[in-house]
Formats: C-alpha cells, sequence, structure tokens
C-alpha cells in the first residue's frame, strides 16, 4: 500500500548500541536507499552501513594541484613574462623565492575544495527535506538516534519494511514520514 | 542540568589516574544536557546584563578604532610616531601581536585533532572564534600602514591601470597571500565545523526569525551518517592542511624582518621563535578569555579544570622555547662576531629600551615558571592573571624586536629615540575593541561550545559503551570491550 506521498520510514532509538545493531540489520536485508541520523559522529556505524570510503581526498589533492600550478603560473607569468621584472639583479623566475606563495594557494584551493567538495558530495545546502516534516526528527541533532528507509529503495514494501523495523532492538517509535 | 551540590571538588578532574581515562565532561550529563546547556545561552531571552556592559564597551572602543583610523586616512602616516630611523612602530608590532594571538585556536582545532587530544572538543570552538577575530583585527594594521589606503588593492595581483604586477620576491608580498590564506581557511574550517551545531540550534528554534536564519546557516543539515562520513573526512583533511599552514604563516611573518639585514632580524631563528611565540600568546590569550567566560555562564562541568591546567602546561612549554630563543639569540650575537650583532642585543638588555625588554623577559619567562607547580596551574585566579602577563610580555617582545633594531642600526649618526603618538595608543586600544565586539557577538548568537564533538567524546558515544578505543578510527567493542569476531576479521584483512 505504498502512497506515492510516503517518503518512508523513520525509526528512532536512544542509544548508540541498539542503532549499530539496527543498521547492520537493515544492511544485510539488503536495502540501499537507506540512512542513519545521529547527533554525533558515531564510530562503527560506517561498518554497520556498508558505506564505502568518499572520494573526498581526490578532490582535495586535486584541488591541490590546481593551486600548486596556479601558484607557480601566477607568479612566473607576471614577473618574468607580462612584466619583466628585474629587482636587484636577481632572476626573473627562481623558485626558492616563489615557494611561499605557492604553498598558500595549494593550502587554499586545497582547503575550499575540501568544503566545497564534502557540500558537494553530500548535495547541501539542501533547506527542505521531507524528513524535516517530522517534528521527532529534531531530536537527532540532540540527544536521539534515527534510521530511515526511503520508499523508493526497490526493496521497499510498506507491510515487510515495517515489520523488519518494528523487530529492531531498542525501538522506541516507528513513523511514516510524508513527503 | 543536574542538581549542584554546595561540595564542588568534583569540579577537579585534574588528578591522573593511570588506570582510566579522566572524564572530560562532569556531572554526569546525558546528550540532552550538554544540548541545553550550550543552546541554552543562545536561546536565553534575556541577555545577562554584564554582556550589555562589555558590549558598550568594546563598541565605544570600536568607534575610537573609527575614529583613529578616519583620522590618519585624512591626515597620513604622521599622526604616528614613526620618524627616521623607526619606519615601522606599532602598526607592525600590533600586526603581529594579533596575528600570534590566532594561531592557538588553529593549534586547538588542527594540530591537537591530528594528535587526537580528546580534550581539545570544549574548547576548540571557542578558540577557532578568537583566532577569526585576532586575524581580523591583525588585518587592519598593515592595510591602514600602507599610507594610501584607497590603492590597497595594489598589494594582489590584480590587473590595474599601469599594467605592472606586485613583487612576488618579496616577503611582503608573501605576508598578503600567507595572512589572508590564513584567514580564509580558518573561517572555512570554523564555519564547516559550527554546522551540526547551528542545526542543533535550528531545531529548537521557536521564533520564525530564528528558524529561518540558523536553517540557512546549517544549510539543511539533517545529521545524515552518510553525510557525517564525508564531513569527518573533509574536517581531517582540512586539519592536515590547517596544521602546515599554521607554522607557515608565522614563518612568513618572520621572514618580513629575517630576510632584511638590520641586525637582530637578520638570523634563521626568526622561524621558530615566531611560531612558538605565536602560540604561547595565543594560549594566553584563550586562557585569558576563557576563564571569565566559564564562570559567567557557568560552563564549569563542560570546560573543566583538567582544560585549564593542560593549557598552562602548553604555556608552559611554548613559553620556555620562547625563553631559550631569547638565550640563543644572546649567544649567536656572541659567537657570530659580527659587532653590530654584538651590539644590537647589549644595546636591548641595557640600552634606551632596556625596559621594554625586561618586562618582555619577566612577563614571558618567569611568569610561566609557575606553572611548573599542580597548585598554581589549577589556581583559576593565578592562571588568569599569569595569562595577562604573558600577553603584555608577548607584545613587549613584538615591540622590542621591531623598535629596538631600528632606533639604533649600523650609524650611530642615523639613531634615534621612537615613541607613540596618542593615536598609535588609541588605535591599539581601539583593536581590542574590535575584537571583543565580534567575540561578545559570536557569544550571544553562536554555539560557543561544539556540542557534536563534545558529545562525541562522552563515554555514551561508544559502541560497547566501556570507552575502550580512542576517539577517532577505532575498533568497535563489545560491552566486556573485547573486540567482536567480525570487526577482528576485517581487522586481519
Amino acid at each position: 500500500m505504498t502512497t506515492s506521498d510516503n517518503f518512508g520510514y523513520l525509526v528512532e532509538f536512544d542509544n548508540v548500541d541498539d542503532l549499530i545493531a539496527g543498521a547492520e540489520r537493515v544492511r544485510d536485508a539488503g536495502y540501499t536507499r537507506w540512512d542513519a541520523h545521529t547527533p554525533f559522529v558515531v564510530h562503527g556505524l560506517d561498518r554497520a552501513m556498508g558505506i564505502k570510503p568518499t572520494k573526498l581526498p581526490f578532490l582535495v589533492l586535486g584541488g591541490g594541484a590546481v593551486g600548486l600550478a596556479g601558484g607557480v603560473g601566477l607568479q612566473w607569468w607576471t614577473n618574468a613574462v607580462n612584466y619583466p621584472f628585474l629587482i636587484s639583479g636577481k632572476p626573473l623566475f627562481s623558485l626558492p623565492a616563489n615557494i611561499p606563495v605557492a604553498f598558500e594557494t595549494t593550502i587554499l584551493v586545497a582547503a575550499i575544495m575540501a568544503l566545497v567538495g564534502m557540500l558537494g558530495l553530500n548535495r547541501l545546502p539542501q533547506l527542505y527535506h521531507p524528513l524535516f516534516n517530522s517534528s521527532r526528527f529534531r531530536k537527532a541533532t540532540d540527544d536521539r538516534f534515527f534510521i530511515s528507509v526511503e520508499a523508493v529503495d526497490p526493496k521497499f514494501d510498506a507491510d515487510v519494511t515495517r515489520e523488519l523495523l518494528e523487530g529492531l532492538d531498542g525501538m522506541l517509535t516507528l513513523e511514516e514520514v510524508q513527503s | 542540568m543536574t542538581t549542584r551540590t554546595a561540595d564542588l571538588s568534583y569540579l577537579n578532574n585534574t588528578t591522573d589516574d593511570p588506570v582510566g581515562r579522566p572524564p572530560l565532561v562532569l556531572g554526569g550529563r546525558t546528550f540532552g544536557d550538554v544540548t541545553n546547556t550550550v543552546c541554552g545561552i543562545v536561546e536565553n531571552p534575556r541577555t545577562p546584563p554584564l554582556w550589555y556592559v562589555f558590549f558598550g564597551l568594546s563598541l565605544s572602543l570600536l568607534g575610537v578604532l573609527g575614529a583613529m583610523i578616519a583620522y590618519l586616512i585624512f591626515t597620513g602616516i604622521g599622526v604616528w610616531g614613526l620618524q627616521s630611523p623607526v619606519g615601522w612602530g606599532w602598526a607592525i608590532v600590533n600586526f603581529v601581536f594579533w596575528v600570534g594571538i590566532g594561531h592557538a585556536g588553529t593549534l586547538i582545532s588542527a594540530i591537537l585533532f591530528l594528535l587526537r587530544q580528546k580534550w581539545r572538543t570544549s574548547i576548540n570552538r571557542f578558540a577557532e572564534a578568537m583566532t577569526i577575530f585576532a586575524v581580523a583585527c591583525a588585518g587592519i594594521f598593515p592595510a591602514i600602514h600602507v599610507g594610501r589606503v584607497w590603492v590597497v588593492y595594489w598589494l594582489f595581483p590584480i590587473p590595474n591601470q599601469m599594467s605592472m604586477w606586485p613583487n612576488f620576491r618579496s616577503p611582503l608580498l608573501w605576508d598578503v597571500f600567507a595572512v589572508s590564506t590564513y584567514a580564509t581557511v580558518s573561517l572555512l574550517f570554523w564555519y564547516m565545523g559550527m554546522i551540526p551545531d547551528l542545526a542543533t540550534i535550528r531545531d529548537r528554534a521557536k521564533h520564525p526569525v530564528r528558524k529561518i536564519a540558523y536553517g540557512i546557516l546549517a544549510l539543511g543539515w539533517r545529521s545524515s551518517n552518510r553525510h557525517w562520513h564525508r564531513f569527518e573526512s573533509a574536517y581531517l583533511l582540512l586539519a592536515a592542511l590547517a596544521t602546515p599552514l599554521v607554522l607557515s604563516v608565522h614563518s612568513v611573518v618572520s621572514f618580513d624582518f629575517a630576510v632584511s639585514i638590520i641586525p637582530g632580524w637578520h638570523t634563521t631563528i626568526f622561524p621558530p621563535y615566531f611560531v612558538a611565540g605565536a602560540i604561547f600568546s595565543g594560549f594566553a590569550m584563550v586562557v585569558t578569555l576563557i576563564i571569565p567566560t566559564r564562570a559567567i555562564f557557568k560552563l564549569e562541568e563542560i570546560i573543566t579544570l583538567r582544560h585549564l591546567e593542560n593549557m598552562a602546561k602548553i604555556m608552559l612549554a611554548t613559553g620556555m622555547m620562547v625563553g631559550l630563543a631569547y638565550s640563543t639569540e644572546f649567544f649567536m650575537a656572541w659567537y657570530s662576531g659580527n659587532a653590530y650583532e654584538g651590539f644590537t642585543f647589549l644595546n636591548r638588555g641595557f640600552g634606551p629600551y632596556a625596559w621594554a625588554y625586561w618586562i618582555m623577559v619577566s612577563c614571558n619567562v618567569i611568569v610561566p615558571q609557575l606553572f611548573w607547580v599542580k597548585k598554581f596551574r589549577t589556581n583559576v585566579v593565578l592562571l588568569w592573571i599569569a595569562s595577562i602577563l604573558i600577553n603584555v610580555g608577548m607584545w613587549f617582545e613584538r615591540f622590542v624586536i621591531v623598535v629596538s633594531s631600528l632606533s639604533r642600526d649600523f650609524l650611530p649618526s642615523s639613531w634615534g629615540y621612537y615613541s607613540p603618538t596618542f593615536v598609535d595608543v588609541l588605535t591599539f586600544v581601539g583593536s581590542f575593541g574590535l575584537f571583543f565586539t565580534l567575540f561578545l557577538l559570536f557569544l550571544r548568537f553562536g554555539p560557543m561550545i561544539g556540542m557534536a564533538e563534545v558529545k562525541g567524546v562522552m563515554p555514551e558515544a561508544h559502541h560497547g559503551r566501556g570507552a575502550h578505543g580512542d576517539y577517532h578510527g577505532d575498533v568497535p567493542t563489545d560491552r566486556d570491550g573485547m573486540i567482536p569476531v567480525k570487526a577482528k576479521r576485517e581487522v586481519v584483512q
């Protein structure tokens, strides 16, 4: 009886152990469009959910490479090519004098990439989300732990999924979230 | 909230027990208590009257800063005490002083994170905020020192009507890049760490304006573990990037001096000496600010005595490094056999600026020696007074470096004695107005303690409840502290 305005189910826990045990069971049942919501980083939860390592470090590495190339290129082009700048008989382009600025631009672009990349991969900012319709869900940033399973999950079945979630140890409430 | 008893001895968690880790959050608090305590400060409809007193004072000083800058711009650099031979006076002293203060925030948020020092979580947000506001104060001074403020954009590689570019072989330009990168990265790091806590405030907000304002700032954070996974990765990467950055910033600041040929400046010890001094002064400023804040907002159970004691230990260590640098400079001045170097250091200790030199030594080398004694490290009033003396001493360190070397260089015929004018003094005092105005606004409207991080170091946050492992990257254990078979298999692979 999956209706089109059903986003999915939201179950609530009040401690880390029950959350992790619950997450393992949802993972083992083969769901893919589901998530856990915790007020802080719960270690061991990534493994319990079967989350693959993020590719963010490679984006940051790329950002650093762009910053380094940009920093060296900027100094070379401005001081040696576009306006050859002869001062104190120093060479127009010499790496040792260019290291500090190249280092700073490397860090700058890599750091911006870390934040923008993290937000981008997480598809944030996203100011509206169906989960925000649940008033209980507000405790997810305070002291409660949640598992949400989306109705769009290919394995989702209104009755079977509800049965699985209601059977989780330590489950406090189950809510059908409207989208 | 826990019930407070008359016996406050539970607030002392500085005893080391080799069998277990000392608790970092006291008073038997739950996750909800942490949320209520920290959000309570932001949500309290009645601002504490003391806040208005401090804010009014800070705002007045900020006005003084604005007036002094306006006077400087309309009249010219001559309103300062700068004369030949001392062309760098209080403005550069203040710049180095404020940049140095910022370093403690990045040290706490990045380096202590990489070193897995869990106690950092209670104070890192506070210290990061201090960093940003200190760097904002620092940035003003070189910008107004250039004289013609309206062409300050020439410092940046922006195409202009003269078709000229800045000289990238000058340490002053390196400084522009170092400080602006530092300010940007610190701001990103601070904001990113705040997103989950802004979401907490959003979810508790009642007033529609607060809901919208914190809702936008929180970017729609929904505590998703798939998001946390990337968030943690980004946090680690930013910490790894900010660590070399913070060490580079004061190194580059020291190049402003060390790359010149002025006696007393032209030394290779400057980068590490400046970095140690920066961390020293930064921790002193954190302690100066945090002791009244924790008392006023009753945060003794989250910012515990152990946190203060740890900071006293860091001040002792970095103060000793600074003392070592002072004596090394003297030794090298003698050992180099260079007459100008030798004279410069004798002149520092016994010349016309000897008073400044000995204020510096007393505050930076002698005062921290108190912290060898645990009784002094855990005495909040003494710690606070010592931290202020260290701030004073570190300002004088920069004064000694900048002014004593310039006032008596190679030619006795060009010697001089530098005195500041009232504009110098009021501009410096006014910069504290900017600093405290921003700081007080943050205390009132922002999450001054990283709630998500503090909750993460509480014993209940760990799978298996035992808190056997470390905060980050530990193998989950079962209730008896054993590694479950399944996890063991994964570790072996």
